[in-house]
């Protein structure tokens, strides 16, 4: 789960680091009171879950409270990478004299937590990563142990020359590690994290990620949880033990297994069709299972056709038939759907489906071509939902 | 010969009392895998058709010499159960459960490194040796006893591609899911390299998919260290980035991780990717 900046910033906060004084904005007005009472010049900074706000516009720089309206409100109009910003971050401007970058990251190689630090922050890291590896500092934690004092200090004196401000700011490295720990965070990063004119370090800008995993025992992290337009449907498969992610196609697919989803989207993709989404069925396939992911496949109203691809290890195949068998006519489901079931009790697939209209196949490129063939026949005809 | 498992592993299931892990005990046990016993804490001498059940995994080692566990608790007490699997003697743990912790795997891992353990998982379908044992969830009947050896960070495609090297007139060695998860025990080089040193394995199936850049290290220590042919699947060329498939690990982050690069790469080290999964069993049929 990826949270906002000023979430982020909000949690740095609470643990003592030295962030950058700030509020949220929902309107201009607002915005514009909130420079105000900072009596200083501000930065207006678009609130979304992505990179790049600032090449699209999203982050201004404002002398006056007039200036600070103004720029709201072009922001609070933009869409960047097509999400629309609902809340902008009103920060006091900080005269910076440099600029570092600090994360913790969770590494997939070491299988450890890794401290990441630079001498050339603000700038997008995986460009630093490309073009001067030698200019980030890596330091692996051991994830028993925790990070040690000397191994913090070590950080510190990789981005500092002076070593008594080394010593003195080490606490931010330790700290920034206890909240990635403290949060089961998968990234907790200061980008930039800056020295002001004055000699002072600044969290000026903050990225958090947690790790999904780990929500169950975090409650009170589940509440900064902000969906972006179209992933409230994610969320409530997800509460149904499904994961579905929409695509822009017109082809419905359930699937067991995200590997298979995946590799069946790329099959459609191959043979000439648009899959409309990801849909993982998960482990189990219950009845109540296909219902809702039915339901959640319908209430996108590009879908004309249905490809279950479902190949039975946890998964029972005769429970998916009853269950498609039982929502279709519950629905009174007027749309083609075609059938793959395959893997545990899957001979007795064939006799719950004789009597009904949806199509059954035995293999996956079948299952795609005709379901193509569905589409393609349902165009002709004039078809509509 | 095959990798990890053979006719000597033994085996506790971990969560015995529990609807799969009953279920899956006794399609393990139909396989002809030695299943020995289970473990539920509290429920220890009671048995679940016939399989004795203990309150320990320790206590499992003592009195039925287990030498594996395969859990399949819920995620919330998977991780005490991954580390009372580490601490018991065992040599082989495969771990079925999704949604552990990624920070509790970490440790996990390290306390493992430690006791010398091997982890399978966590969230992966476990393993099968054909004709000699499985431990895992994996659908018995689509495997052969054969020559290829699979490896996988997915389930149910793994299975689709089985079919195929089935339907080729193939077999495998061992088949192995790794896990979807963005932390995992066993990862692709450590299985080539068993792979390697296996002379009933003749040549090697890897399914990859987005997220990380695993498969690219495959592909190098390929080059430079495995002599048997691999042949490569790898799925989600048409996932948008920035989301979450399914996996925890599938995701691709800041432009990397994507199919397109995967690919990419085992091609420049010769390695075939096979367009569709239909494709696998043509190119393996190639070669064996």
């Amino acid at each position: 789960m990826n949270l906002h900046e000023y979430q982020a910033k909000e949690l740095m906060k609470k643990y003592g680091l030295p962030v950058q004084e700030g509020r949220i904005a929902t309107t201009p007005e607002q915005a514009k009171k909130i420079a105000e009472d900072y009596m200083c010049p501000v930065m207006v900074k678009a609130q979304v879950h992505t990179g790049g706000r600032g090449k699209a516009g999203g982050v201004k720089y404002a002398k006056t409270p007039d200036e600070a309206e103004k720029h709201a409100s072009k922001i609070l109009n933009l869409k960047i990478k097509h999400l629309p910003v609902k809340k902008v971050l009103l920060a006091k401007a900080i005269d910076i004299e440099k600029e570092y970058y600090l994360a913790v990251i969770m590494d997939r190689d070491k299988k450890s937590p890794l401290i990441m630090a630079s001498r050339e922050g603000g700038m997008d890291i995986e460009e630093v990563a490309r073009e001067k590896p030698n200019a980030i500092n890596k330091l692996w934690v051991d994830p028993v142990y925790g990070l040690l004092p000397h191994q913090a200090k070590q950080v510190a004196f990789s981005l500092f020359d002076n070593k008594i401000f080394a010593l003195k700011n080490t606490k931010i490295v330790s700290t920034l590690y206890q909240l990635f720990i403290d949060c089961d965070a998968q990234i907790t990063e200061i980008n930039p994290l800056a020295l002001s004119t004055q000699g002072k370090l600044w969290v000026t800008d903050a990225k958090i990620v947690l790790d999904d995993n780990s929500l169950a025992r975090h409650p009170e992290l589940e509440g900064l949880r902000d969906p972006d337009p179209g992933e409230e449907k994610e969320l409530e498969a997800k509460d149904a033990g499904l994961s579905y992610i929409p695509l822009t196609g017109n082809i419905g697919c359930v699937v067991n297994g995200a590997g298979l989803a995946m590799a069946t989207m790329d099959l459609i993709k191959k043979y000439g069709g648009e899959p409309a989404n990801f849909l993982d069925t998960g482990g189990s396939s219950s009845p109540e299972k296909v219902e809702k992911a039915l339901s959640i496949l319908l209430s996108d109203k590009n879908v004309c056709v249905i490809l279950f691809n479902i190949f039975g290890g946890m998964t029972r195949c005769d429970d998916v038939a009853k269950g498609i068998l039982k929502t279709t006519r519950a629905m009174n489901l007027k749309l083609p759907i075609v059938v793959r079931l395959t893997g545990t009790n899957d001979k007795e697939v064939k006799n719950i489906l004789k009597d009904s209209p949806i199509d059954s196949v035995t293999s996956m490129r079948e299952g795609v071509i005709k379901t193509i063939e569905l589409l393609e026949e349902g165009r002709e005809k004039g078809e509509e939902r | 010969m095959s990798i990890i498992i053979d006719k000597n592993t033994r085996v506790c299931v971990q969560g015995i009392t529990g609807r799969e892990g009953s279920f899956h005990a006794a399609r393990m046990i139909e396989y002809g895998t030695k299943v020995l016993c289970g473990v539920t804490p509290a429920k220890g001498g009671t048995d679940v058709n016939g399989i004795p059940v203990y309150d320990t995994v320790r206590e499992a080692v003592e009195k039925e010499e287990v030498n594996t566990t395969i859990i399949f608790v819920p995620s919330r007490f998977a991780t005490d159960a991954l580390f009372e699997a580490g601490d018991s003697g065992v040599k082989l743990v495969v771990c079925i459960t999704e949604g552990v912790p990624v920070l509790d795997t970490a440790k996990v891992l390290k306390f493992y490194r430690e006791k010398d353990v091997l982890l399978v998982g966590p969230n992966c379908p476990g393993l099968i040796s054909p004709g000699k044992s499985k431990v895992g969830i994996l659908p018995s009947n689509i495997f052969k006893k054969g020559r290829i050896g699979v490896i996988s960070r997915s389930g149910t495609l793994t299975y689709e591609l089985v079919l195929h090297i089935t339907n080729q007139g193939l077999g495998e060695s061992t088949c192995i899911g790794i896990g979807g998860d963005p932390l995992i025990g066993l990862k692709f080089i450590d299985c080539l390299k068993m792979f390697e040193q296996d002379p009933e394995t003749e040549a090697i199936l890897l399914v990859g998919e987005i997220g990380g850049h695993d498969e690219e290290d495959a592909a190098d220590f390929i080059k430079d260290n495995i002599s048997k042919p691999v042949v490569s699947f790898i799925a989600g060329k048409t996932s948008p980035p920035g989301k979450r498939m399914g996996h925890a690990g599938a995701i691709i982050s800041g432009g990397s991780g994507t199919a397109k690069e995967k690919i990419e790469k085992f091609n420049s080290v010769g390695i075939k990717v096979a367009s569709e999964p239909e494709e696998v069993g043509i190119l393996l049929k190639e070669i064996v």
